[in-house]
């Protein structure tokens, strides 16, 4: 029910937003439901318990999960820096975090295979220096997804970081509290569930990210190959079955991630309603 | 103007200043050491690996045919799904932040949907429509209509993934504006589209273009969608981030950073646009209370 009769459109807008919603989104992926359940319930297992499969799962949501924790831990520094303290070229600095949304996968991809590959500028070092190689192993990997992932936590934190009442702070001060006492007892806690739902951001983002992932990871099956390149390689040899029901699993996984997310915003909106 | 409004500048207490020295100098150099190995790097090393053959080899792939059909596909691409995204996210706000009605937080919700899909799965849904296995595959091509592995389905699967861009960033402001000046409009007698174009479209023009501004850096950055549904033929369905793909797999480095090149300039005037707007729509907002005031 429209809220003030005086306000005119909502039938057409309504009307064209859920036909367009329908069109490009709903029935698109009501297609893949459909494609699967012509599959019988054997056929399904067998596609996803293969062993191929199951590694390219563990690769993705290992290496996802290793780099949205190391960004939920950079990202939470980086917007404590860019709120708290003064230092130069702060502004552009604080520009720059979103060059990961602004930035094509395509051209990442292929510029951080550049940079730490056993032959680029970083890579060559790290080789050198500790004997460990990033490029073409699990390891690019996690570089890459830490690349996509960073800007989720760092944009999740800083509005939650200016809104915080320093008032808080002095007040631990004044009682006697040390600086990290004041940390652990007033500003983690309030910033936690932000940090939390950063990384939650950058968990999803990073399973089903594509194109910064494959140019670094070498690709090899069994070690290094993800899940989006597996479907990409079923739906090359025409295997849409197979391609459809993986698929199936990495929608049904990121429409479960999607409304834990809701949920954590709201309970970090609630969080902050409290303050 | 409002730089020098003071009543925003007493919020700005120095109270970090009780974080000792070593703590704050070991977190601004961590900070600035991830964003220079993660962000500067990059970027630098696009614009280095671009130019690593010189001024005219950087040219000349840059005016290779196919390079510049790549070019033409993405300026395309975005032409048509840049307006048709914006058209539905201004729908899609108007009747979410304009009226109450049952569902729409599953509305919301399923806006939001394809952010957190994998692009690969935004390609595979299409294939499996318009595949030549998929439902109306074989009645396509039995009247001659190519989709998939051509440019039709290289502007769905980015209309699929530039989907939410324009609405989630006008739902919250539309909601925050609130809707009293368009009521007052049209109680004064304004029609529907007058009242549109002359109070809403003034309030959230600053908003709409940031929603436009990062729906087209998708619409042309767009890689892992097109990249099942284009089928990469060189000079036809190559977009401009296929072609980066399609030239470094060939060990063509130059070719594929110069085009890279392209879309890294891109990615830096979306966030140097990106910047201004959200000044500005901050003063706007800033201006609005104080009138209110």
């Amino acid at each position: 029910m429209p809220q003030s009769h005086i306000m005119p459109g909502f039938r057409p807008a309504l009307g064209f937003t859920l036909f367009y919603l329908a069109l490009i989104v709903l029935i698109p992926l009501s297609a893949m439901l459909l494609k699967t359940l012509q599959l019988n319930l054997d056929q399904f297992c067998d596609i996803l318990t293969s062993r191929r499969v199951l590694t390219s799962f563990q690769v993705s949501f290992g290496a996802a999960l290793i780099a949205a924790a190391i960004a939920a831990v950079l990202g939470s520094v980086i917007a404590w820096c860019l709120v708290r303290y003064p230092f130069p070229g702060k502004k552009i600095f604080d520009a720059l975090i979103d060059l990961p949304f602004a930035l094509p996968t395509a051209v990442a991809g292929i510029v951080l295979a550049t940079i730490y590959e056993p032959k680029g500028w970083i890579g060559k070092w790290v080789m050198e220096a500790i004997g460990v190689q990033i490029a073409y192993k699990p390891l690019g990997i996690v570089f890459a997804l830490i690349f996509i992932g960073l800007p989720f936590v760092v944009r999740t934190i800083e509005p939650v970081l200016q809104e915080f009442d320093s008032a808080m702070e002095e007040a631990a001060a004044s009682l006697g509290a040390n600086r990290w006492q004041a940390f652990i007892e007033i500003i983690l806690p309030n910033i936690l569930p932000a940090a939390i739902t950063g990384f939650a951001l950058a968990f999803a983002r990073g399973v089903g990210e594509y194109g910064s992932v494959i140019f670094i990871a070498g690709n090899m099956p069994y070690v290094s190959e993800i899940v989006p390149l597996l479907i990409i390689t079923k739906l090359e040899q025409y295997d849409y079955a197979g391609a459809t029901a993986i698929g199936l699993i990495m929608l049904v996984l990121s429409f479960v991630l999607l409304l834990l997310i809701n949920g954590l915003q709201w309970w970090m909106r609630r969080r902050n309603g409290q303050l | 103007m409002s730089a020098m409004n003071p009543s925003f500048s007493h919020r700005a207490k120095p109270l970090t200043l009780n974080d000792s020295a070593w703590v704050r100098h070991t977190l601004v150099v961590i900070s600035l050491l991830t964003i220079g190995l993660f962000l500067i790097l990059p970027l630098a090393t696009v614009l280095i690996a671009a130019f690593a053959k010189g001024w005219s080899t950087y040219a000349a792939s840059l005016s290779e045919p196919d390079a510049l059909a790549a070019m033409r596909l993405t300026l395309l691409t975005a032409a048509i799904t840049v307006p048709l995204t914006t058209v539905f996210g201004v729908s899609a706000s108007w009747a979410i932040a304009r009226f109450e009605f049952r569902g729409k937080n599953l509305l919301i919700t399923l806006i939001d949907l394809p952010f957190s899909v994998s692009p690969v799965i935004a390609g595979l849904i299409y294939v499996l429509i318009f595949g030549a296995q998929g439902w109306i595959g074989p009645w396509l091509s039995d009247h001659d209509i190519k989709i998939i592995f051509a440019v039709p389905g290289i502007v769905l699967a980015t209309l699929f993934v530039t989907f939410p861009f324009v609405a989630r960033e006008l739902i919250p402001l539309m909601q925050e504006i609130g809707h009293e000046e368009e009521e007052a409009a049209l109680s004064l007698g304004a029609s529907g589209w007058q009242t549109f174009f002359k109070i809403t479209v003034p309030n959230i023009k600053w908003g709409l273009l940031y929603g436009v501004l990062l729906c087209n850096a998708r619409a042309m950055g767009e890689f892992g969608a097109v990249s099942v549904v284009s089928g990469h033929i060189r000079g036809l369905t190559n977009t401009l981030p296929l072609h980066v793909e399609v030239s470094y797999n060939e060990y063509d480095f130059v070719g594929a950073f110069a085009s890279a090149s392209l879309l890294a300039g891109l990615a830096v005037v979306t966030l140097v646009v990106k910047t201004f707007l959200e000044w500005k729509q901050k003063q706007d907002l800033k201006a609005a209370r104080q009138a209110a005031e």
